[in-house]
């Protein structure tokens, strides 16, 4: 049977939570995107942080090293180059903030209401598989997968070079 | 150890964030940013029913899986949706998707 959960770890639970969901919110209010995508970063940092709480290192690592370190350097990026200074004075949201919100407040009671209604039967013991069992399942039973998700980045990345290319550089 | 439940409320919360997000935004790269959120809560919940609920130790390394492929693939996502706000950026100096109105009837 697992033990249940210490005082210490609710507390590094509750404020991760906090840092995810406070930094989120941010992310979709902030009126200057710059600002937005550094409160997206604290936000991945948080999941980060919750993938750790669950026993998944290897996961928060990848999560780290994959948004922070790529998407969201992406996104700064296209920001310095597409948004314009005088821009982030501009009201960023449009006009359906109040019905947005009725919205996902219903979609999120709903949610809630669901999940914690639902009977779960978690696990007697929890045994959180290490970084040789992923990599080993990895290269054996996902291996299609694997290749066909490497596949789809090149493509990717490949189309992505070619839409951001200026036409007239084509010689 | 965290129970299941709370994960669960936590990705909930991330998701109707998202959503709230990409139904106000105006600028499609605010847009993309709520998209990359609903895609964390859903690899988080499925890191996390992986670690609580699994019927056999084979299966252990399902979910650890199929978030690091969704990270993969919103990578992916991410990288040829910014190359196209690069694109609108560049004909109609503007990624406000409210003024991007050149394929509406």
């Amino acid at each position: 049977m697992t033990e249940p959960a210490s005082l210490l770890a609710w507390i590094a639970f509750v404020c991760l939570v906090a840092v995810t969901v406070g930094s989120a919110v941010l992310v979709v209010t902030l009126r200057n995107l710059f600002h937005a995508v550094l409160a997206l970063i604290a936000s991945l940092l948080g999941v980060a942080g919750l993938y750790l709480m669950l026993l998944a290192e290897f996961v928060a690592a990848i999560h780290v090293l994959i948004y922070v370190g790529a998407v969201a350097t992406l996104f700064l990026f296209v920001i310095m180059l597409t948004v314009r200074i005088d821009d982030a004075a501009l009201r960023q949201s449009n006009r359906q903030v109040i019905p947005a919100i009725a919205l996902c407040g219903a979609g999120l009671a709903l949610l809630l209401a669901a999940l914690l209604a639902a009977p779960w039967t978690p696990v007697e013991e929890i045994r959180p598989p290490g970084v040789q069992q992923i990599g080993h399942d990895m290269l054996t039973t996902y291996l299609l997968p694997f290749e066909v998700v490497s596949l789809l980045l090149l493509v990717a990345l490949v189309g992505a070079v070619t839409l951001a290319r200026r036409e007239d550089q084509r010689t | 150890m965290i129970p299941l439940a709370p994960f669960l409320v936590v990705s909930a919360a991330l998701v109707a964030i998202g959503v709230f997000g990409a139904l106000t935004r105006r600028s499609a790269l605010g847009i993309l940013m709520s998209i990359e959120l609903i895609i964390n809560a859903a690899a988080l919940n499925l890191v996390a029913f992986s670690q609580h609920i699994r019927t056999s130790d084979a299966e252990s390394t399902a979910g650890q899986m199929f978030a690091l492929f969704a990270m993969a693939i919103a990578a992916a996502a991410a990288a040829v949706g910014l190359s196209i706000v690069i694109c609108i950026y560049r004909n109609s100096k503007t990624v406000n998707v409210d003024k991007i109105d050149l394929m509406r009837w």
